[in-house]
């Protein structure tokens, strides 16, 4: 371990950064954590000002910083209504990378990131294992929901209702694509992403019945890796830097227009954090940018580019969609998607707060269940409130949240992917 | 008592949950909105009731511990940056709304309620609170309180003082005080809430407010005019007042807050305009036609090069995106960013511009400058990087030079923002000697140990 006078000097880094805080407390109007403890530590002025201490010296305790550091859901809700265009995703992930590199990883997150994620074979065949046995660990909570929750004291999974893997997953439904251009003249590649392959296969077929449907080719590798969100978010640098890696190898194979995800995360870490914290090989720089460059998710592909267009209200069932962070916040998409609920035939009933964070933020729900499920209650209280038969969203992580969330206020509504609600209406 | 007989005493009050002692949580509140050195406190507590409150603020006298009252933290004068060694009281936890009278036109909430959040409160139910704070969708009614907070509709609505009917606080001695009242017209004993009004923490701790509502206006018109230059932009500004209108909202940009707002969001500004005035008349719809013609007429006849007239609401919107957006965008261009409110009577708004473009080219400083041009309130932005050690000097000597001129022209040092910590120093020279005097002789009967916010507006003696 460092001392903390070099802890200091790496955090002079972010100096520069953290000086374009003007401490307006504007914030606070924004942030969900803060606006259930009410704590100056737990909105970002105060973490901001915490690592400005940490940086000048004048706090002793990088610990304690650490901890309030990780009391965050990166939803980056923050930065997106700073009035001084702070870089606050920027910075957090900087300081996470500095911290970890200083305190090391937990042996947990260790185990997880290095050993699992960075082994994309072994990761696959664990769960697939996972997925047999699960039904011993695990009984049916919701039908409807698909949820279950756990048959013993679990400590992990605690009270959750979860999503449970899938008994197929997506890479055995289909193990890799390689289509010419049809109708559209137009080919992509396809970035399945962890959740979807694992836990949600029919929300990646769906995607591929569409990308037919509208004659796109689609170009999918196998040996396909996670996008590297959940170590860079630990401040694992080094796993996020090989799982990009991974990636990049497979997808410069082949020839696409474009890429799609149908995972808000997946699509924001490819298309901003890749070009921006990756710090690995430098033979692979030129195609990171080129593959961030042509990064889409699915609905904005769909309505951006084929110009699928909203139907009229033809009495379909009655969504409401809840905007995922990832797209919302660090991508300013928040129509496309409705355009797609629209485009399936269905009435789009609006919740209130449809752009607040649903409280999952990765590992964040499992560090701090108890916030992330006071955070999802009032989301969940607003998708009931809304009176849809279905909940939309965009990204595999609010699903599983949202699933867990309303299974145990027992509601009477499924979860879906805009994805899958279009891919129903072809 | 000793340091840890203390803390005890302020989890027995509080609950231990609200009494934070960490290194870390102390730092976070060892600052505010204003541009100034943090000063660590000793100890944070977050009362959630009255009682609670009461009890904390006597024990800090018991053991002359300094005490800072804080709400959302976005005071621009420091008046929220604690004393060294000192207790932090937060407000947030006492956030309750507990009346709003339709019938008679009032409400009574806790110091730590959300400005916006009671505006939309009073909304739903047809009523209006005007005083509207830039900092409003965080800011708290005590602070607002506190610091006597304005905002645009100053010119017309008034500020926070003509709002605050009654208020019950706590003397130092933990006795509650209780003034106002809820009828419009009290004269019961000495004015006690208006005293409490932009004392900013110093004489008492706020415990409930009682607000007065006003029914909203039923229509309202914007406009935004171009002009090509400071003075006839200023000049209309008198001659609208002259010919007996008072919009809602009156406010001003000069080219360089123009320019910067333009590069912020490319929303369609004049770029080569020396001045734009944004204008909103409201009351009932026929007045806001009539007056809507009339300041059309004179804006025209002051050498108004372009006059817009929102047609919708969405226009409307756009007109006051734009002056919405003149601290972000001028925020953005450097890392510091110094936002004062030296404030002129009306008439001298051209003078004193004048004057802060002299001051900028003399210590080769960047000063943006826009605000309530209807009410003299004008907030001259400087834009620095407080690293820079010489430039800083220079942004120092400069704030004094811009109040030596609002002073000098029969101005105030604040018109919004309070003195707190940054601007005791020049409180002699808007008063006098004798008023100093009075206020310390005050403040030193009520407050003997000198607990009450420290150092804030009168100074260290």
């Amino acid at each position: 371990m460092a001392d903390i006078h070099k802890l200091a000097q790496m955090f002079k880094e972010l100096d520069d950064q953290l000086v374009g805080c003007m401490r307006c407390g504007m914030c606070q109007a924004v942030c969900p954590i803060f606006k259930l403890s009410g704590k100056e530590t737990d909105v970002t002025r105060g973490k901001l000002a915490l690592l400005d201490g940490l940086a000048s010296e004048m706090l002793t305790d990088p610990e304690g910083v650490n901890e309030k550091l990780n009391r965050c859901l990166l939803c980056g809700t923050c930065q997106a209504n700073c009035p001084s265009g702070v870089s606050v995703m920027d910075i957090f992930l900087k300081a996470r990378a500095i911290m970890t590199g200083y305190f090391g990883l937990s042996p947990a997150k260790k185990a997880i990131f290095r050993g699992l994620l960075k082994n994309p074979k072994l990761f696959n065949a664990l769960t697939e294992m996972g997925a047999k046995f699960q039904g011993v660990f695990t009984k049916k909570v919701d039908d409807m929901l698909g949820s279950s929750c756990a048959r013993f004291n679990a400590p992990v999974i605690g009270d959750r209702h979860f999503n449970t893997l899938a008994s197929k997953p997506f890479r055995k439904i289909v193990p890799e694509l390689d289509t010419p251009a049809g109708s559209s003249g137009l080919r992509v590649a396809f970035y399945v992403g962890c959740v979807f392959d694992k836990i949600y296969p029919q929300v990646a077929e769906a995607i591929l019945k569409v990308l037919k449907h509208h004659g796109v080719g689609v170009f999918m590798p196998a040996g396909q890796a996670c996008c590297g969100i959940p170590a860079l978010s630990s401040g694992d640098t080094d796993t996020f830097d090989s799982l990009v890696g991974i990636n990049v190898d497979q997808f410069r194979k082949g020839e696409f227009d474009y890429l799609v995800t149908g995972c808000a995360s997946c699509t924001s870490t490819i298309k901003e954090l890749w070009p921006h914290m990756y710090k690995g090989d430098t033979s692979r720089t030129y195609d990171i940018g080129v593959m961030a460059r042509k990064t889409m998710d699915i609905s904005q592909f769909l309505v951006d580019i084929l110009k699928v267009e909203p139907k009229e209200l033809t009495g379909g069932q009655s969504v409401t969609y809840h905007d995922p962070c990832h797209l919302k916040n660090s991508m300013g998409i928040t129509a496309q998607p409705r355009a797609i609920i629209k485009a399936a035939g269905c009435d789009l009933k609006e919740m209130t707060d449809a752009g607040t964070c649903c409280g999952c933020g990765g590992s964040f729900n499992i560090a701090h269940y108890e916030l992330s499920k006071e955070i999802g209650g009032r989301k969940a209280d607003n998708i009931i409130a809304s009176k849809a038969k279905v909940a939309a969203t965009s990204c595999p992580a609010c699903m599983l949240q949202i699933t867990d969330m309303l299974s145990q206020k027992g509601a009477d509504m499924s979860v879906k992917h805009v994805i899958e609600l279009y891919a129903d209406s072809l | 008592m000793t340091k840890e007989a203390i803390i005890k005493e302020f989890e027995n009050i509080a609950g231990a949950e609200n009494v934070m002692t960490g290194e870390t949580d102390r730092h976070a509140y060892s600052y505010d909105a204003a541009v100034l050195d943090s000063v660590m406190p000793a100890l944070v507590v977050r009362p959630q009731t009255s009682e609670a409150l009461g009890a904390i603020t006597k024990l800090c006298n018991d053991n002359g511990l300094p005490l800072t009252v804080r709400g959302a933290g976005t005071n621009l004068s420091g008046g929220t940056i604690p004393h060294p060694g000192g207790v932090v009281v937060l407000t947030n936890g006492l956030n309750r709304i507990l009346e709003i009278n339709e019938e008679d036109m009032y409400a009574v909430v806790e110091p730590g309620v959300v400005t916006a959040q009671f505006a939309a409160e009073v909304a739903k139910r047809g009523l209006f609170y005007p005083p509207d704070p830039g900092s409003q969708a965080v800011s708290t009614l005590g602070g607002n309180v506190a610091e006597n907070a304005g905002g645009l509709r100053g010119l017309k609505y008034g500020v926070t003082k003509d709002y605050v009917m009654g208020m019950d606080f706590w003397d130092v001695n933990g006795e509650l005080v209780k003034s106002g009242s809820r009828t419009v017209k009290c004269v019961t004993g000495y004015n006690l809430a208006g005293l409490m009004v932009a004392s900013e923490g110093t004489l008492g701790v706020f415990d409930k407010i009682i607000l007065k509502l006003v029914p909203p206006a039923q229509a309202a018109k914007s406009m935004m005019a171009v002009f090509p230059s400071m003075k006839a932009a200023s000049e209309t500004v008198a001659s609208i007042i002259a010919n007996k209108i008072v919009p809602a909202t009156l406010e001003m940009m000069d080219n360089f807050t123009i320019r910067t707002v333009e590069n912020f969001r490319g929303a369609g500004l004049p770029v080569d305009a020396a001045a734009l005035l944004l204008i909103e008349v409201d009351g009932h719809p026929a007045q806001v036609e009539d007056e809507a013609a009339v300041v059309e007429r004179i804006c025209k006849e002051n050498g108004a090069t372009e006059l817009k007239v929102a047609k919708d609401a969405a226009e409307r919107d756009a007109v006051w995106q734009a002056r919405r957006d003149a601290l972000p965008a001028l925020a953005n261009l450097k890392p510091t960013c110094v936002l004062e409110d030296a404030t002129v009577p009306r008439s001298k708004i051209p003078a004193m511009i004048e004057a802060l473009e002299e001051i900028a080219k003399k210590l080769d400083l960047t000063i943006g400058t826009f605000g309530h041009a209807g009410d003299g309130n004008l907030h001259p932005t400087i834009l620095t990087d407080k690293r820079d050690k010489a430039e800083w000097e220079r942004v120092e000597k400069g704030i004094d030079m811009i109040f030596d001129k609002a002073l000098s022209m029969g101005g105030t040092l604040s018109g919004e923002h309070g003195i707190g910590l940054a601007k005791s120093k020049y409180m002699a020279q808007e008063t006098s000697k004798a008023t100093l005097a009075y206020a310390r002789r005050m403040k030193s009967v009520l407050d003997p140990k000198g607990i009450l916010n420290p150092d804030k507006i009168i100074g260290a003696e």
